[in-house]
């Protein structure tokens, strides 16, 4: 399955000042694994050691929060938007 | 000459320059701004804190800005003072109200963090202002980047209260309303920020802004006479407000000018957005993000980025939290206004029906002095109550139409 995966800021020094890249799997976990072998240590960025999403990283599937559906679990399928966002906040 | 010393990730402590940075390249953590306090503390007094004029720069040592402010000269040192009547209604001792209800210029702490963001951006060079917001944000960013003088451009959620959407337009940005909710605006925000060179206070101007908070927690404890209360009931959408004050009350005793405080924090959170409440009742390290139904947008924010520290505050303190319904909410905007004459907003109606529980819960004893946050205007959202305080009594101009209605004296 190939998708396309919006890069944010802190992470474009690793793939080559790219804001938006292709990447393959049949769920989160398997797009991880496949954008690590592009750009090696993206996985150790956004994963803890233990391998889990660290906490302040927010990873949408067309827009919808992978926390609402199944986390690394969710299934993608071809043409989704994948965004992985630092987590951010206004309001008090 | 400048006090701070750079930013500091939140997380794993790595340091970055103090320039338009918010996230920990390594970790994705928030950043944060790290302060020379041995300087500080060389220069800084209450005596010199108290001879200032009144308002938030009156602690700028302790604000992120390397030279002088650029705008909120009369911003902050908003009324403080001993809510006898609301006391009484609640059954308490000894209840403050800190009143940010009339905060200069748009009516809500936010000014503080948005005077403190913009005097930052201009030093950083930008010449245009952004943010995502809930409405009292694009409120103060509307106003405060007229008089200093950005471009500036402003995302809410196109459901918002219409004072809130007038009291933007008035100041003539560039208003866009996402047909989305408030986390939805915030992750668009994110997106747009990586391809423009804005200063989006509430994201790339984040460590600086999230700062000016603190002056809400200065002035609670200058205000106390130079003291902390016990306990503190603050709003919490993203967390923020709840964090900074603690850090103030932190940064004050660090300098001497209070004893150690013992006050404990108490988030107060709509039940229809209460992700914080519920990781503190669970017990929980997670904080789960929920989709957001309340009348209190303004604290309708399902994934708080300062929900950890916000948790970590609280479990530290030994406070608590509560979440209430839309009804209570506008039974606490009307307590307010008829014990103290004070009109607030719907995240205010939370803060008081809040504090009622947390009351009645035992959770904050009655003999000790606790301090309620009011943050917000209740003119900006009047559809919150105008179904719920009756109407005015019709009559003739004549005095005998008048006394047909109105029987006692």
């Amino acid at each position: 399955m190939a998708v396309t995966v919006r890069i944010p800021t802190p992470l474009q020094k690793l793939t080559g000042d790219k804001a938006e890249v292709n990447a393959s799997g049949k769920n989160v976990q398997e797009l991880l694994a496949d954008l690590d072998r592009q750009f090696p240590g993206f996985k150790d960025r956004l994963c803890d050691p233990d391998g889990k999403l660290r906490r302040f990283v927010n990873i949408y599937i067309n827009e919808e929060d992978i926390r609402f559906l199944k986390n690394e679990q969710t299934s993608v399928k071809d043409g989704d938007e994948i965004s992985i966002i630092p987590a951010i906040a206004g309001g008090c | 000459m400048t006090f701070i010393r750079g930013l500091r990730c939140r997380e794993c402590a790595r340091e970055y320059p103090a320039k338009a940075l918010y996230v920990c390249e390594y970790c994705f953590g928030s950043l944060e701004v790290d302060y020379d306090y041995a300087a500080i503390s060389r220069k800084l007094s209450r005596q010199l804190i108290e001879s200032r004029p009144p308002n938030i720069w009156r602690y700028k040592e302790l604000l992120p800005i390397d030279g002088e402010p650029s705008v909120g000269f009369h911003t902050g040192m908003t009324p403080f003072f001993k809510a006898h009547n609301l006391g009484r209604a609640l059954g308490v001792k000894e209840l403050y109200i800190k009143d940010d209800s009339v905060c200069h210029p748009t009516l809500s702490f936010k000014d503080r963090v948005v005077s403190v963001a913009l005097s930052r951006a201009k030093e950083l060079g930008f010449e245009t202002v952004a943010c995502a917001s809930t409405g009292n944000l694009a409120n103060s960013v509307s106003a405060l980047s007229a008089k200093a003088g950005f471009k500036r451009t402003i995302f809410i959620p196109a459901d918002l209260e219409a004072a809130k959407i007038i009291g933007s337009l008035v100041y003539a940005p560039r208003l866009m309303a996402v047909e989305g909710n408030y986390d939805e605006v915030n992750r668009l925000c994110a997106e747009i920020g990586t391809h423009y060179k804005w200063a989006f206070v509430n994201i790339n101007i984040r460590p600086y802004y999230a700062e000016g908070s603190k002056t809400y927690g200065f002035e609670v404890a200058e205000q106390m006479g130079w003291k902390a209360p016990q306990h503190i009931v603050v709003p919490a959408a993203s967390g923020s407000l709840l964090v900074k004050i603690w850090k103030g009350f932190k940064e004050f005793y660090k300098l001497g000018f209070l004893e150690e405080p013992t006050c404990r924090l108490y988030a107060a959170q709509a039940f229809g957005c209460h992700p914080i409440v519920t990781a503190i009742e669970e017990g929980s390290d997670i904080i789960k993000p929920v989709k957001p139904k309340t009348i209190a947008k303004s604290l309708a924010i399902g994934n708080p980025a300062d929900g950890y520290y916000a948790a970590d505050a609280i479990r530290e303190t030994g406070g608590w939290g509560a979440a209430v319904t839309d009804e209570e909410i506008v039974d606490g905007i009307k307590l307010l206004a008829q014990t103290e004459g004070i009109f607030t907003e719907t995240a205010g109606g939370v803060t008081v029906a809040a504090a009622k529980k947390l009351i009645e819960q035992k959770k904050i004893p009655r003999d000790e002095s606790i301090v309620v946050c009011v943050t917000g205007q209740g003119l900006k959202t009047q559809e919150a109550v105008q179904d719920h305080v009756g109407k005015p009594i019709r009559i003739k101009p004549n005095l005998s139409s008048f006394q047909e209605h109105v029987k006692d004296n």
